[in-house]
């Protein structure tokens, strides 16, 4: 059971991160707020069930409401320089969890619970496994795609890629609103696994967290991303022995990868 | 509607903006040379802080508190100066954001680590009434940092407007490469730019101690996050329109966390007048 609920866990942070390489890693958008879809995918699917919706069709609306709101920060996203956007991402995120604390709706600081999924402990499993499964074939198929060649082309250089004629606008667009959808039905997979959600568990602490998957792992690659998450999200199980020094030693085992490894573990210099 | 109410808020409002104000000045300052957002300098803010707590444990003296503060604080930012941000320089600016950050939490959890999870007092001064303005009475505590506050910007001006230390600064902040092939000596100004926005912060983070008579290992949570949203608001590396906008937010969030409280928590309000200010001013409150 122990492990059946860690496999389940590393699989959701492993579809997060790869939705957030999708986003920072291949069009080069610096997203600091990635928590912020996951919990707008995890409230909507609690929200339409507990209204009696049928949960394949909450689960498409959490994701649909997280790509929607994903558009609409990629458009907000066009007009701001680079670093701007990393703490408009912030703000998004802190944001987005007033709101569920705020709106009476959403339970305020007690969360959402009895969040009734339809599998069981495997079938969850399963469920988070082949989502895993998608996120890597779209995250491939993106990659490979004249989509992904142009993000690519987007981070090497913006100028260069506007002058080989590269629709830069649509691109960026395309992968928020790609990167947050993946992030919204991780979300609602995520509530209908625990049950009961509560807003800080999306707040910006998550955001970083899987920012340093992407980054530990190595951005723009396949599996530096999954690596990250496999890495970061063992840790906390992995190190539970020595609960105190968790917090010092995650943001020293961040400084210091970026410090003496900047590509990553799996990626290549640059 | 009594105005004395609207007074104290503000006065509140006022004191606590100071401090947001010189934090994130030397955000904005740091921004400005190497154009990376220095997370870490709420980590820098806390242990300036203890610096200064221990200072006054030891000698009861608010003054050696202060420039044990300063003091901490200064060799902690040039030392990050020196061995993480210098040579991360050229990198993608993501890469020392997501580092900083980490230097941040470390900081905080190795405060926690070292001198306990619990808040500790630091009274050097008492919030008696000292003056009383159109009925709000002014404590001497709040006297203490708007007065602090008034003489660190003071300085901040006369090194930046008419030193050549402050011209050297604006050459790089303008175009590094020209101010190198003009013979500045970029590494030794930069690390001089963290000395004295170390100095601020620790500086900073006595005054909140003594103003809360408290100081605690999560205390530069909030700055690490808000001085971000000021600094933006601001202008990104504008650091008179960082100043500006610290003083803002301050006031804002007192008034508006007084009435407006139950509906939005205070805390939410620097991002949403940020994200506010990025959709109709993309280039920030008072850039340019």
């Amino acid at each position: 059971m122990y492990y059946l609920t860690l496999a389940t866990l590393l699989l959701i942070y492993a579809t997060l991160a790869l939705s957030l390489n999708l986003i920072t890693g291949l069009a080069g958008q610096v997203t600091l707020g990635h928590a912020a879809f996951f919990g707008i995918g995890a409230y909507v699917l609690a929200f339409l069930i507990a209204h009696g919706v049928d949960f394949w069709l909450a689960l498409a609306a959490a994701g649909a409401a997280a790509g929607a709101t994903g558009l609409a920060l990629g458009a907000i996203s066009l007009r701001l320089r680079e670093d701007f956007l990393a703490i408009a991402t912030i703000a998004i995120n802190f944001v987005v969890v007033a709101l569920f604390l705020y709106l009476p709706f959403f339970g305020g600081a007690f969360g959402m619970s009895d969040i009734a999924g339809p599998f069981g402990a495997l079938g969850t499993l399963l469920s988070t496994a082949v989502l895993f499964l998608l996120a890597l074939a779209l995250h491939e198929s993106v990659r490979a795609s004249d989509l992904g060649l142009a993000l690519i082309a987007l981070r090497e250089s913006e100028q260069a890629a506007e002058a080989l004629g590269v629709n830069v606008k649509r691109f960026k667009v395309t992968a928020f609103s790609l990167g947050t959808a993946m992030a919204g039905v991780a979300g609602g997979l995520y509530a209908a696994y625990v049950g009961v959600i509560h807003p800080h568990d999306f707040g910006f602490p998550l955001s970083v967290t899987l920012l340093a998957m992407v980054a530990i792992g190595g951005m723009g690659t396949l599996w530096g991303p999954v690596l990250g998450a496999v890495v970061l999200g063992g840790f906390a199980q992995a190190f539970a022995f020595i609960h105190n020094y968790q917090a010092v030693l995650f943001g020293l085992l961040l400084a210091l990868v970026m410090r003496y490894r900047p590509q990553g573990l799996l990626g290549r210099r640059a | 509607m009594d105005w004395s109410v609207i007074g104290y808020l503000g006065l509140e409002g006022l004191v606590v903006g100071s401090i947001y104000a010189l934090t994130a000045l030397g955000l904005a300052l740091v921004y400005g040379l190497l154009r990376v957002l220095h997370v870490a300098h709420a980590g820098v803010y806390a242990v300036g802080a203890y610096c200064g707590w221990i200072a006054f444990d030891l000698s009861h003296s608010l003054a050696l508190a202060l420039a044990a503060g300063a003091g901490g604080a200064v060799v902690l930012g040039v030392f990050l100066d020196a061995w993480f941000y210098r040579p991360l320089a050229g990198k993608p600016p993501l890469i020392p954001l997501i580092g900083s950050i980490g230097l941040f939490l470390a900081a905080g959890d190795l405060l926690r680590i070292v001198f306990g999870p619990y808040q500790h007092s630091l009274p050097a001064m008492n919030a008696t009434p000292v003056v009383t303005i159109a009925g709000v009475g002014i404590t001497a505590t709040q006297v203490f940092v708007l007065a602090g506050t008034a003489v660190l910007l003071l300085a901040v001006y006369w090194v930046s407007a008419r030193t050549r230390l402050g011209l050297a600064w604006r050459s790089i902040a303008q175009d590094r490469e020209i101010a190198a092939a003009m013979g500045i000596d970029i590494p030794r100004h930069t690390a001089l730019a963290f000395a004295l926005a170390s100095a601020l912060a620790g500086v900073a983070g006595v005054m909140v101690g003594v103003y809360y008579n408290q100081i605690a290992p999560t205390m530069g949570n909030e700055p690490a996050y808000k001085t971000l949203a000021i600094v933006v608001l601001g202008g990104l590396g504008n650091v008179w329109g960082t100043v500006a906008a610290g003083l803002l937010l301050g006031v804002v969030e007192s008034v508006s966390g007084a009435f407006a409280g139950n509906y939005f928590p205070p805390q939410a309000v620097a991002f949403l007048a940020l994200i506010l200010v990025l959709l109709f001013r993309p280039q920030g409150l008072f850039g340019r």
